[in-house]
C-alpha cells in the first residue's frame, strides 16, 4: 500500500470539482484482516489512492483522523423499510431508515422484498426499487422472500438472479397458511436456488407448532405481548433451524439464517458448521443487545415494541452467549431485521398478541452496540469487528471487495470510528420515526465519528447531510465464491451410482392393483414404475455403467466407487470432520 | 425374599413347575432363589420352597433365571398389498419363543381412512387364533380428524392400548403435518398415552427417491441413498420439539443412526420424557448390504429408517444403550419372502420393507452388549425386557421375577455359542439379516405362562394360547414427570391497564403479519371482557417486582410460570 499508482493521481489532478475529493490523513485503516496506518484519497465515490504522502490534487476536503481507526462503512444485512403489514406501512421509509443507518455507521443495507402471495416476483422487486431509489441515501441492495412457490416463482426467480441483480432468496418456516412453504416447497426451492448460485435464506421458527400455541395461549386469555414470546418458545426456532440445515445439506445449497434468537438456534448452526454444513447465521442487533424480559412490561406499549418473530429469548443470558458465538466465527454476519412500527399501528393487535405487527427497530445503535458488547469486552478485535459487521456480509453476498474493504478501487464507503465516546441510547435522540427504542437508556461506548458514502461526508460532528435518493441500487452476481468454491467442489463429488448387479429373475409377488401400499411410493410422478409398458432391460441398462468391479457377490463394502455415502462413510458429503 | 406359600391342594401337575438352583436376575439385582408357579404365576421365590409333590422340576444349575424378553415392535401377519407378511403370529410368535421373547407387541396398522376400532379387533382375532405367547397392540394413527380421537380415546379406556404411532414419513399416505402431530400428542398427553413415532422426514424422502430414480439408481442402495440418517436425525429432532411443546411422553421407535440416538440423548439431558428404541438390526448388522450384487440379499435388508451404511453404527448404538440413553429393544421384525420384495425388482421405491429379528435379538444384545462388557446382566434385563413392561404399564406383571408376576421366564446360557443362519430360523422368510453371524448367549430353556415351550432344542408350542394383556394409561414410568410438569406449567398473563391510545387503521385480509390464530382469536368479544376473564388479579400486584418503574423490565419473581424471564423457555430444561 504504498504509493500506488502515482501517475493517475495526476491525470485526474484538475479535472473533478472539490466536492468530490476528500482526503483522509493519518487514519489507521482497519480492514477484516489487518489494520495498518495510511492515508486514504477518494474521488467520484472511489478509493482511487492508500498509502502515506499521497500525491493528491490541491485544495482537496482534507480530515484529518488523529490516528482513529478508518473502517469500511457498516453492511446492515437485513432491513425491512417500508414494509406494508395489512394496509399499513412500517413507521420507517427508506429515507429515514437509511438516514438512521449512516447515522449508526452503516453505509449499505439489504432491504427485503416481500411479495404477497399471489403477486409476482418481479413487481413486487419492482415496487420496492421505486420506493427505494427515490428514497434512499445509501447504497442499497434487495433480497426477495419468496412467499408461495410455484413454477412461475423459479421464472421469476431465474429473471431476478439473471436480469436484475438479486442473489438471495428468503423462503419462510414460519407464518402458517400465509408465506410458510411445506419441507418440499423448501427442498425444491433449495434445489432452484442452488443450480442458480444464490443464497438460501430462511426464517427459521416452526409455524404449525406455533400457530397451535398461539390459539392454546388465546384460549387460555393471554393476550398481551408476552403471549407473543410464550407462544414463540425457542425450541420452536431451534427445530425449524435444524431442519432448514437438514434440506440444504441434501439439495447442496448454501443456507443462510436471518435473526438468530436464541441461544438453541445458534448452538444448532454452530454444530452443522462443525459438521461441514454451508450455513451462515445473522444475529441481530436486537438479539445482541437486549431480550424478551421486556414483554412482561406492564406498559403494554413498551412491551409491544419488542415484538419481533422470531421473538427475543426471556433468557437475559441470551446476547452475551450469541456475542461470543459471533466473535468465535460460529454466527458470521449481523443486521438488524430493522422494522419499527409505531405504537398507534401496534395497537392493532392491543387485545390480540397475535395481531402486534413484529419488528424492532436496531439499524442506528448495531454497529455501537456489537462494539460495546464484543470489542470492549475483548471478545473481538477491531478485525473481527470490521468482520462482523461489514466484510462478512460483502462476501456472501457477492459485494466484495466493491464493498466491505478499504483498498484501491473500492467503493468510499467509509467511517472514522471514535472507540471510547459514549453515548445512550434513547428514542428522545434517535433517528428513528418510532417512540420506542428497544435499548432505551443502554449506554454504548463506540460509535461514528466521521461516515462517509459514495465518497461524500454524510455525518460530521453529529449532523448528518443525507441526500434523499442519492442511494445507488448495488446489484449482486449470482455463485459468489465465498459460499460456492465449496458447494461447487462437493456438487462434483455428489455423483451417486448404482450398483450394477444382474437381472432378478426369481418369482415376483402379485400385488393387489389398489394402491394399499405400505411402502407408498410417494414419489409416484417421477417413478419409472409409473411406466410400465417400458421393457424392463431398458430400465436396468440405461442407469448405470457396467464397466466397473464385480468381484464383490459376498463382500459387501466396495472401496472404488465414488459415490456420496459409501459404505463405511457418513451418509452424506457435508461430513467433512 | 423368600415367601413361603400355603400350602396347596395338588392339581394337575402340568400347571405347576419348579425352577430350582437358579440365580434370578431383574433389571436391579440378581439373587440365587427357587421359583415355583401355579397357573402361569409365580407363586414363590426363596430357598426351600415348601411345595406339592410331584411337581415338575427344572434345575438351573446356577444359570441365570431372566424374565422372559418383551420384544416391544413387531409386525406379524402384516397385510401389504393384497398379501401379508410370511411370518403370522404362529410363525412369528414361534421364533420369539425359540429366542428367549416370551411377549410380544404388535403394531395394528389401519388403512388411512379406516376405524381404528375395525383394524384393532382385525389384528386381536388374528393374534388370537395364533399367538403362541402373550401380547399386546400399539395402534397406529395414519390420519387424524374428530372420529378417529374418540376411536382412540375409547381405545384407551376400554381397549387396553395406551400407545399409539404416528408417522412422520410416507408422504400424501400415512404422514402427518407438524399440525396434526402437535393435536395428536396433545390428546394422548391428556388421556395418558404414549406417542410413538416413527421419525423420517418425509417430504425429503418424496424429493430424494424422485432423484435417486431419475438418476436410474433402481436398486436397494437407492433406498438407503434416499434416506440418509440426517433425515431421520432432523424427523426426531422435530417430534421431540413437538412433544416438548405438548408435555407429552415420547417413544421414538426404530432408532437405526448415530445422529438419531445422539439427538435423543441429548433431549434426555435436557429433560425430556422420551425414548429411544433401537431394533435388533441396527445393533446388530449395518447398512453395507444395500450395495449387495445379490438383489434378493439387498432387497431383504429394505427397512425404514434404512440401516445405516457407516459400519460403527452397531457398536455406537450398543453403546447408548448401555449407557441408559436408548431405553428399550425392539425387533420390527416384518419379513417378506424374496417374491414380495420383488415386487420393487426395478423401483426400490416399491420393495416392501420390514426384516427379520425377533428371534436373534436377545442373544444379538447379549453379545454385542453384555459379552463386551457394555453392560451387566441386570441392564440386559432391562433393556430386553423390564424397560418395556414399565413404558407400557404392565409392571410388574411382565418384565420381573416376583411373586405374583406372570410365570414367563427364561433359563439363559451365556455360553451357548450359536450361529444365526436362515436355514436354522424360525421364521418363513429366505434370508436372514444376520447371516453368519456367531452369537454367545442363548435361552436353554423358556417358560412361557408356565409351561415349558423351550428345553434341549425342542420348542413345545400351541398356537392361540397367547393372551391379550391389556396396558393401562398413565404408566408412572413416563407419567410421573409429565403430571409434575403439567401442574408448574400455568401461564399467567401480565395484569396491564387497558392500552387507550390510538389504533392505528389496517385490513384483516393481507398478512405481512399473519395471524395464524384469527379463528379462535379473542378480537370478536368485548375488550373489557377480555381483559377481565384471562387472569386473576387476586392479590398479586406485588408479585411484579415491588415499586418497579414501568420502564424498567420487570422479571416476576415469584411467579409460578413456566417461562420466567431469566429462565429457559421450557420447562423441559432441567439441568
Amino acid at each position: 500500500y504504498r504509493k500506488p499508482e502515482l501517475i493517475q493521481t495526476f491525470i485526474y489532478c484538475d479535472i473533478s470539482q472539490n466536492s468530490d475529493r476528500l482526503l483522509i490523513k493519518g487514519g489507521k485503516i482497519v480492514n477484516d484482516d489487518q489494520s495498518f496506518c495510511a492515508d486514504i484519497y477518494m474521488e467520484d465515490g472511489v478509493i482511487k489512492q492508500i498509502g502515506e504522502s499521497l500525491i493528491v490534487p490541491g485544495g482537496v476536503k482534507t480530515i484529518d483522523a488523529h490516528g482513529r481507526m478508518l473502517m469500511p462503512g457498516g453492511i446492515d444485512t437485513h432491513t425491512r423499510f417500508q414494509m406494508p403489514d395489512r394496509g399499513m406501512v412500517s413507521a420507517d421509509d427508506f429515507y429515514q431508515g437509511t438516514k438512521a443507518a449512516l447515522g449508526g455507521g452503516t453505509t449499505m443495507i439489504i432491504d427485503h422484498v416481500v411479495p404477497e402471495p399471489g403477486v409476482s416476483l418481479i413487481t413486487a422487486f419492482e415496487q420496492w426499487r421505486e420506493w427505494a431509489d427515490s428514497k434512499c441515501c445509501c447504497d442499497y441492495s434487495l433480497h426477495v422472500d419468496i412467499t408461495e412457490w410455484h413454477k412461475g416463482i423459479q421464472e421469476d426467480m431465474e429473471a431476478l438472479v439473471k436480469d436484475h441483480g438479486v442473489n438471495s432468496f428468503l423462503v419462510y418456516l414460519a407464518y402458517k397458511d400465509v408465506f410458510q412453504l411445506t419441507d418440499a416447497q423448501v427442498y425444491e426451492v433449495f434445489s432452484v436456488i442452488r443450480d442458480l448460485g444464490a443464497i438460501a435464506q430462511v426464517h427459521a421458527e416452526n409455524g404449525d407448532i406455533v400457530a397451535e400455541e398461539q390459539q392454546k395461549i388465546l384460549e387460555q386469555g393471554i393476550t398481551g405481548p408476552e403471549g407473543h414470546v410464550l407462544s414463540r418458545p425457542e425450541e420452536v426456532e431451534a427445530e425449524a433451524v435444524n431442519r432448514s440445515v437438514t434440506v440444504a445439506n441434501q439439495t447442496n445449497c448454501p443456507l443462510y439464517i436471518t435473526k438468530v434468537m436464541s441461544k438453541s438456534a445458534a448452538d444448532v448452526i454452530a454444530q452443522a458448521r462443525k459438521k461441514g454444513t454451508v450455513v451462515y447465521g445473522e444475529p441481530i442487533a436486537a438479539s445482541l443487545g437486549t431480550d424478551g424480559s421486556h414483554y412482561w412490561s406492564k406498559n403494554w406499549a413498551k412491551a409491544a415494541a419488542y415484538v419481533t418473530s422470531p421473538p427475543l429469548s426471556p433468557d437475559p443470558t441470551t446476547p452475551d452467549y450469541l456475542n461470543s458465538l459471533l466473535s468465535c466465527g460460529d454466527l458470521q454476519v449481523t443486521g438488524s431485521a430493522h422494522c419499527p412500527f409505531n405504537t398507534a399501528q401496534r395497537a392493532v393487535g392491543k387485545d390480540d398478541f397475535s395481531l402486534i405487527p413484529e419488528g424492532v427497530n436496531g439499524t442506528e445503535e448495531r454497529m455501537s452496540i456489537i462494539w460495546d458488547k464484543c470489542v470492549v469486552t475483548g471478545k473481538m478485535d477491531e478485525n473481527q469487528f470490521v468482520g462482523v459487521t461489514s466484510t462478512n456480509a460483502a462476501k456472501i453476498f457477492n459485494l466484495y471487495p466493491r464493498k466491505g474493504r478499504i483498498a484501491v478501487g473500492s467503493d468510499a464507503d467509509l467511517v472514522l470510528w471514535d472507540p471510547d465516546v459514549t453515548k445512550i441510547i434513547s428514542a428522545k435522540t434517535h433517528h428513528s420515526t418510532v417512540e420506542y427504542n428497544i435499548f432505551e437508556g443502554t449506554e454504548v461506548r463506540g460509535g461514528p465519528l466521521v461516515v462517509i458514502s459514495q465518497g461524500k461526508i454524510v455525518l460530521e460532528e453529529g449532523n448528518i447531510h443525507a441526500t434523499e435518493g442519492s442511494g445507488r441500487f448495488v446489484a449482486r452476481k449470482p455463485f459468489p465464491d465465498y459460499v460456492y468454491k465449496r458447494i461447487k467442489a462437493r456438487s462434483r463429488l455428489a455423483e451417486l451410482r448404482g450398483v450394477p448387479r444382474g437381472l432378478y429373475d426369481g418369482p415376483v409377488c402379485e400385488v393387489s392393483v389398489t394402491p394399499k401400499t405400505m411402502t407408498p411410493s410417494s414419489s409416484a410422478k417421477t417413478s419409472p414404475a409409473k411406466q410400465p409398458n417400458q421393457p424392463v432391460r431398458n430400465l436396468h441398462q440405461s442407469g448405470f455403467s457396467l464397466s466397473g468391479a464385480q468381484v464383490d457377490d459376498n463382500i459387501p463394502r466396495r472401496s472404488t466407487q465414488r459415490i456420496v455415502a459409501p459404505p463405511g462413510g457418513r451418509a452424506n458429503i457435508t461430513n467433512l470432520g | 425374599m423368600s415367601y413361603q406359600g400355603k400350602k396347596n391342594i395338588p392339581k394337575i401337575t402340568s400347571d405347576r413347575l419348579l425352577v430350582k438352583g437358579g440365580r434370578i436376575v431383574n433389571d436391579d439385582q440378581s439373587f440365587h432363589g427357587d421359583i415355583y408357579m401355579e397357573d402361569g404365576i409365580i407363586k414363590q421365590i426363596g430357598d426351600n420352597l415348601i411345595v406339592p409333590g410331584g411337581v415338575k422340576t427344572v434345575e438351573a444349575n446356577g444359570k441365570m433365571v431372566i424374565p422372559g424378553g418383551i420384544d416391544i415392535h413387531t409386525h406379524f401377519q402384516m397385510p401389504y398389498r393384497g398379501t401379508t407378511t410370511v411370518d403370522d403370529f404362529a410363525q412369528g410368535s414361534k421364533a420369539a419363543l425359540a429366542g428367549g421373547t416370551t411377549m410380544i407387541v404388535d403394531h395394528v396398522i389401519p388403512d388411512p381412512g379406516c376405524s381404528l376400532m375395525e383394524a384393532y379387533d382385525q389384528w386381536r382375532q388374528w393374534a388370537d387364533e395364533k399367538t403362541c405367547c402373550d401380547y399386546s397392540l400399539h395402534v397406529d394413527i395414519t390420519h387424524w380428524n374428530d372420529s378417529v380421537k374418540q376411536e382412540v380415546d375409547t381405545l384407551i379406556k376400554e381397549k387396553g392400548v395406551n400407545s399409539f404411532q404416528v408417522y412422520m414419513a410416507y408422504k400424501d399416505y400415512y404422514q402427518m403435518s407438524n399440525s396434526e402431530l402437535y393435536d395428536v400428542f396433545t390428546f394422548l398427553a391428556e388421556r395418558g398415552g404414549i406417542a410413538e413415532v416413527h421419525a423420517e422426514n418425509g417430504e425429503i424422502i418424496a424429493e430424494e427417491q424422485a432423484r435417486m430414480l431419475q438418476m436410474g439408481i433402481t436398486g436397494p442402495e437407492g433406498h438407503v441413498l434416499s434416506r440418509p440418517e440426517e433425515l431421520e436425525a432432523e424427523a426426531v429432532f422435530r417430534a421431540i420439539t413437538i412433544a416438548s411443546q405438548t408435555n407429552c411422553p415420547l417413544y421414538v421407535t426404530r432408532v437405526m443412526s448415530k445422529s438419531a440416538a445422539d439427538i435423543i440423548s441429548q433431549a434426555r439431558k435436557k429433560g425430556n420424557v422420551v425414548f429411544g428404541e433401537p431394533i435388533t438390526a441396527s445393533l446388530g448388522t449395518d447398512g453395507t448390504h444395500y450395495w449387495s450384487k445379490n438383489w434378493a440379499k439387498a432387497a431383504s435388508f429394505v427397512t425404514s429408517p434404512p440401516l445405516s451404511p457407516d459400519p460403527t453404527t452397531p457398536d455406537y448404538l450398543n453403546t447408548l444403550l448401555s449407557s441408559g440413553d436408548l431405553s428399550v429393544t425392539g425387533s420390527a421384525h416384518c419379513t417378506f419372502s424374496v417374491a414380495q420384495k420383488a415386487i420393487g425388482k426395478d423401483d426400490f421405491t416399491q420393495i416392501p420393507e420390514g426384516l427379520n429379528g425377533v428371534e436373534e435379538r436377545m442373544s444379538l444384545v447379549w453379545d454385542k452388549a453384555v459379552t463386551s462388557g457394555k453392560m451387566d446382566e441386570n441392564m440386559f434385563v432391562a433393556v430386553t425386557s423390564t424397560n418395556a413392561a414399565k413404558i407400557l404399564n404392565l409392571y410388574p406383571r411382565k418384565g420381573r421375577i416376583a411373586v405374583g408376576s406372570d410365570a414367563d421366564l427364561v433359563i439363559w446360557d451365556t455360553d451357548c455359542i450359536r450361529t444365526i443362519t436362515a436355514k436354522t430360523h424360525n421364521s418363513a422368510a429366505e434370508y436372514n439379516v444376520f447371516e453368519g453371524m456367531e452369537l454367545r448367549g442363548a435361552p436353554q430353556v423358556v417358560i412361557c405362562q408356565g409351561k415349558i415351550v423351550l428345553e434341549d432344542g425342542n420348542m413345545h408350542i400351541i398356537a392361540g394360547v397367547g393372551r391379550f394383556i391389556p396396558c393401562s394409561p398413565f404408566p408412572d414410568f413416563a407419567y410421573k414427570r409429565i403430571k409434575a410438569r403439567k401442574q408448574l406449567a400455568v401461564l399467567r398473563a401480565v395484569p396491564r391497564g387497558m392500552y387507550d391510545g390510538p389504533v392505528s387503521e389496517f385490513s384483516m385480509s393481507r398478512g405481512g403479519t399473519p395471524s395464524a390464530s384469527a379463528r379462535t382469536s379473542p378480537t370478536k368479544q368485548p375488550v373489557r371482557n377480555l381483559h377481565q376473564s384471562g387472569f386473576s388479579l387476586a392479590g398479586n400486584p406485588a408479585l411484579c417486582g415491588p415499586a418497579t418503574p414501568d420502564d424498567i423490565p420487570i422479571r416476576p419473581a415469584g411467579r409460578r410460570i413456566v417461562v420466567p424471564p431469566g429462565g429457559r423457555s421450557n420447562i423441559t430444561s432441567l439441568s
